[in-house]
């Protein structure tokens, strides 16, 4: 495939050319190590800087919504906010508790965090920005997030109340049965892909988004994917686990100090992964909007940096969510249920079928 | 190491009202001269505290509805960042007592403030979390929450205006911000320091939970 | 009424008659149950409502007073009972007979120690277990050594009481389990953000499926019946800001009514205009939360901070005439407290012409949202006979549609003059509920058209004696809160103090009746019921 008009931005040949020095001046396993210190700690950091980005993301569109001001004091427009919180998270006292299993109370926090850490390696963050690339990135993608709901169950289980017990029980039921929903979207876009290689799935996109490529189904499959994926984040108006009117906190209820700050940042960070896929595989990862034919049109939008393409649309579709919570009440757990059950599993079955239908009698946009 | 007047943005240092105790705050900690490393750690750790003070959602009466105001796009607590109210106690950072406490409230409050992480502060607001208020004659009214949780800072009025309680906050973060971190705000060393005030409450305490702790969040 | 005199007497040679406002039967303990069975179920009388329950302490006896209301001829009648025995008091239950009755009777347990024979439920209310004496007795003694603010936790038990009496007239006292031995008990309470306060609910679920509620209130009781009795009365008018403290002009303006019918004081007309419209003001104001914290505790949190804006607007108007955002002390005896302020109309205007967009805003955001629908159609149905029985008033009662709008019913001040219409509504379900509150909105609205350009000149506060004492004798008087009828009852020595004041709110028989609407129902229609309850909790604890 031909990418060579993206060369300004092509991380890719600026990795390599960083694997290449290395190599060249130590030994290639000391490189290799090397490479992966320096992933790790840039993947930590991304990860902080981005979390705490959706916090501040979160706080002022809410407040926007709500004809507020928002956090304006701390830093220029309340910058600084986030960080604020973050200090004071981190020296908050961690409240040892009774009558827990002490081991899995610790576990599950890092659980939660871990699995979304897991998924941000295969996101497509830019051109040639990834971590790992493989043939079966998107399996990957969602067996990780699945981890997530271990370590609320986990959380919810071992602090031995009975709030987050039953928080935990809900999230138990609410998440495997919106996992299917998700899993069945994505699987309608691989049909239409015909990949599960993440980087192929947005280089196939160069053209024209899957959305508008793949017409009625890929639409289908986004409003199902964002409903669905929005109650796998546990987000308003699926955020029974942790429904403030009704479970105090909900799981996380007993958790204190930097624990608490873990479900904290991996519920922002679970948006965040959630926004990025939605923008992966509906519309082009990082690849810039063009229009065929509007040559002068397509060149300004390939100036702008494949990395910015990806933060925002990951930042626009968050904001729909974010939209969401603010403006819808709370689902009942039936209803929440009924609504996977009885009427997004069907559809997403029978949009599956015409999907491939779609793909095989050819009716989508070359 | 130097520390300098405790103000906040856009409010000058004169227009507070009880400068005393802070200076007399900042008079110990000048005293003390902790070193400069841990004295700039300090200050960036009491610029994280006192900029992120997270309420409890904990209010009884009257006070707590202008609380609630103070939430509303009028007041605006969020413009501090205030208003991420948590309604778990471990997650909050003070309790902002809005309201009578009672006989059977007592209880449930102490246990709702030992539930706070430290370091933690309570504020009593209004004229009934004060005094007793109204109705400190009554029979079943504790006259001031002072017997039963330390209090960091009084609001008065009945109930106080936002404004009040938007001022009583900006007080308790400047509390925070002159307070020594690292072998200051410790949970022992509060602890002593409470039961030195309050010895007849020593014996009552008890370090553990009781086997039903989760019955009562 | 005096042929409803001349029946009773007929039927119960026993009863006598007082001199009351209300028609009063003074009837012996032993027959107080037939009595009252009578009233209600005698098709001439249907006296089907029981307004409530005072207990009384006559120093020499201890009682009670039912208030009974017909809800088809709007008659009330009070009935009065009493035994001698001061160490081992007991009277024969009417639980049986109105659901609330439970309630009350355990109020009136809790106060002055009256065992009632045959409630299943004797426990004490407001005060704890170990509770040392009955405070509104008048031999209650007040050192706080016997009960001192304690930080351990209190004493809880399993169990209730119920005295029965077998057929040889002999009380025994049996043990009755609250829940089943092996119920899965939830405490949800009373630090719990969905119980708008401090409020508890012991709930035994079965999954997310709720078998049982147990009522627990009192994290609030502040004695304010008992503080009266050592004020005089002029001082007792502040209470009613912190009860309800939404309906603040609302329980002003009761007392004064009681207060001034018992003194025979005419209020100036400017005066009377005054106070419904601040009455109708606090209505709008009241209901515009109860709209934004029953769609924040579904999980709509925008809608609460869009209705505060209106309520906003409304506090500013009370603001410049009052002198305060929450607890006015504006109604006094004779009249009000000041003139208006000189904006008042205009403010008001202002406030008129915004209303009607809002509603239409907030019926966008909320009330067709396919959500909000599914979580409140049919979701805790309270039919009109529970309404009845459970005393369940105000917006609530009628929205299970029962007219009980004391404006209506019993139109006090100048509400006969006004044009305005009762919002009834038959389903019963929170839906209706949050409805009739939104429409109830609307005919405040109303009301204040009517009025604002209609404020009569003239004074504002009647000539009242520095040092007010009201005859011997008693007066009930009841006046339409924001959450429904409020009830002020007074007893009278002569002195400049009251003997007994009691109140009659309505938030206490809505927390009541959680426990019947909430069976079988989710967790969380917990919270869309209680929050459609609209209950505050100082107002029921008092």
């Amino acid at each position: 495939m031909g990418n060579e008009q993206y060369t300004i931005d092509n991380f890719g040949s600026w990795t390599a050319a960083l694997d290449n020095m290395l190599n060249n001046v130590m030994p290639s396993w000391c490189a290799t190590l090397l490479e992966c210190v320096l992933v790790g700690v840039g993947l930590l950091l991304v990860y902080a800087v981005l979390a705490l980005f959706y916090i501040l993301y979160e706080r002022k569109i809410c407040a926007w919504f709500q004809c507020r001001l928002g956090p304006n004091r701390v830093g220029p427009w309340g910058l600084f906010q986030a960080f604020a919180d973050m200090f004071k998270m981190l020296i908050k006292e961690i409240i040892e508790l009774k009558h827990i299993d002490k081991f899995l109370f610790a576990l599950a926090p890092y659980l939660v965090i871990i699995a979304s850490m897991l998924c941000f390696a295969v996101l497509p963050w830019g051109n040639g920005l990834q971590i790992v690339n493989f043939n079966i990135g998107i399996f990957f993608l969602i067996a990780c997030s699945s981890i997530g709901v271990l370590g609320i169950l986990l959380a919810g289980w071992s602090s031995n109340n009975k709030f987050t017990l039953v928080g935990a029980l809900r999230s138990g039921a609410q998440m495997v049965s919106y996992e299917l929903s998700v899993g069945l979207s994505i699987l309608t876009m691989v049909a239409f892909a015909g990949t599960m290689d993440v980087n192929e799935i947005v280089l196939a996109q160069k053209d024209c988004w899957f959305i508008f490529s793949a017409h009625i189904p890929a639409i289908i499959a986004f409003v199902i994917y964002l409903i669905a994926g929005t109650a796998e984040t546990n987000r308003g108006p699926f955020d029974l686990p942790e429904a403030e009117s009704e479970l105090t906190a909900g799981y996380h209820t007993e958790y204190s100090g930097i624990h608490f700050g873990f479900f904290y940042l991996a519920e922002y960070l679970n948006l965040f992964i959630v926004s990025g896929v939605a923008a992966l595989m509906f519309f082009g990862g990082w690849m810039p909007f063009r229009v065929e034919g509007w040559d002068g049109f397509n060149q300004i939008m390939g100036y702008i940096p494949s990395v910015v393409w990806f933060l925002g649309k990951a930042f626009l579709i968050s904001f729909v969510i974010i939209w969401f919570k603010w403006t819808f009440p709370r689902l009942r757990i039936d209803q929440l249920l009924k609504l996977e059950w009885k009427y997004l599993l069907p559809i997403n079955l029978f949009n599956l079928v015409l999907m491939v239908a779609i793909v095989m009698l050819g009716w989508y946009i070359h | 190491m130097e520390v300098k007047q405790v103000t906040t943005k856009s409010m000058p240092y004169d227009a507070w009202k009880d400068n005393e105790y802070i200076e007399k705050l900042v008079q110990e900690l000048r005293d003390s001269g902790t070193n400069v490393l841990v004295g700039s750690l300090d200050k960036l750790i009491n610029w994280g505290r006192s900029n992120s003070l997270w309420p409890l959602t904990f209010a009884t009466s009257c006070c707590g509805i202008e609380f609630v105001s103070l939430g509303a796009a009028r007041f605006d607590m969020a413009r501090f960042g205030w208003e991420v109210a948590r309604s778990s106690p471990r997650q909050a950072d003070f309790i902002m007592v809005a309201g009578t406490i009672v006989n059977r409230m007592a209880p449930v409050f102490r246990r709702l403030y030992d539930q706070l992480a430290e370091p933690k502060y309570v504020i009593a607001c209004g004229s009934c979390a004060i005094s007793g208020g109204p109705f400190r004659k009554s029979y079943h009214v504790a006259k001031g929450i002072e017997d039963i949780v330390p209090v960091d800072v009084f609001c008065p009025g009945c109930p106080p205006r936002p404004e009040a309680m938007i001022y009583s906050i900006m007080q308790l973060s400047r509390k925070v911000k002159v307070e020594k971190f690292f072998g200051g705000v410790n949970r022992q060393e509060k602890r002593s320091e409470f039961f030195r005030q309050h010895p007849e409450q020593e014996a009552l305490y008890n370090p553990s939970l009781p086997d039903d702790a989760d019955k009562c969040d | 009424m005096a042929n409803l005199q001349e029946k009773i007497a007929r039927l119960f040679p026993e009863a006598s008659f007082e001199e009351a406002d209300q028609l009063r039967v003074v009837i012996p303990d032993a027959k107080l149950h037939d009595l009252v069975k009578t009233l209600r179920d005698d098709s001439e009388m249907q006296f089907d409502y029981l307004v409530t329950i005072v207990g009384m302490d006559w120093k020499t006896s201890l009682g009670c007073i039912y208030y009974l209301m017909s809800t088809r001829s709007k008659q009330i009648i009070s009935v009065k009972t009493s035994t001698e025995d001061r160490d081992n008091p007991m009277l024969h239950s009417i639980a049986d007979l109105y659901r609330i009755a439970v309630f009350y009777e355990r109020e009136v347990y809790d106060f002055y120690g009256i065992v009632f024979i045959g409630n299943p439920d004797m426990r004490r209310l407001f005060l704890s277990i170990d509770w040392v004496g009955y405070p509104l007795r008048k031999d209650y003694d007040t050192n706080p050594e016997l009960n001192p603010v304690s930080i351990e936790a209190e004493r809880q038990s399993d169990f209730t009481y119920q005295w029965d009496q077998t057929e040889s007239g002999e009380v025994k006292r049996r043990e009755r389990r609250i829940f089943a031995e092996d119920d899965f008990v939830v405490n949800i309470g009373p630090q719990h953000p969905a119980t708008h306060g401090v409020l508890r609910f012991r709930t035994a679920i079965d999954g997310e499926t709720i078998k049982k509620i147990d009522v627990y209130m009192g994290y609030i009781h502040r004695g304010v019946e008992k503080l009266c009795e050592d004020l005089n009365y002029m001082q007792t008018l502040h209470f009613m800001d912190r009860l309800d403290y939404f309906s603040a002009h609302n329980y002003h303006h009761g007392l004064c009514l009681c207060i001034e019918k018992a003194a025979g004081i005419e209020v100036p007309r400017r005066a009377q205009v005054i106070r419904v419209m601040m009455d109708e003001l606090s209505r709008i104001a009241s209901h515009c939360l109860f709209l934004g914290t029953f769609c924040m505790d579904l999980g709509a949190t925008t809608m609460l901070f869009y209705t505060l804006r209106v309520r906003e607007q409304i506090l500013d108007i009370m603001e410049r005439t009052c002198g305060a955002r929450m607890t006015f002390n504006y109604d006094c005896i004779g009249g009000v407290m000041e003139d208006i302020a000189p904006d008042f109309v205009k403010d008001v205007k202002e406030l008129l012409a915004v209303i009607p967009k809002n509603i239409k805003e907030y019926n966008k955001i909320f009330t067709g949202n396919v959500i909000a629908k599914n979580r409140m159609e049919g979701v805790g149905v309270l039919s009109r006979e529970e309404a009845i029985s459970y005393s369940v008033t105000g917006p609530s009662g009628r929205a299970s549609g029962w007219a009980c709008d004391v404006r209506k019913t019993h139109p006090y001040s100048i509400y006969r003059e006004l044009d305005f219409k009762e919002v009834i509504r038959q389903e019963g379900d929170s839906m209706a509920r949050f409805k009739c509150r939104i429409d109830e909105i609307t005919e405040s609205a109303r009301i204040l058209e009517q009025l604002v350009d209609n404020i009569p000149e003239g004074e504002y506060l009647a000539k009242v004696p520095k040092v007010l004492k009201l005859p011997v004798g008693n007066w009930f008087q009841i006046v339409e809160g924001c959450r429904g009828v409020f009830g002020v009852y007074i007893e009278s020595d002569g002195g400049a103090k009251p003997y007994r004041m009691k109140f009659v709110t309505p938030s206490f028989t809505a927390a009541c009746v959680v426990d019947h609407i909430t069976r079988g129902q989710k967790i969380a229609d917990l919270i869309t019921i209680g929050g459609s309850m609209d209950y505050i909790v100082p107002d029921m604890d008092r």
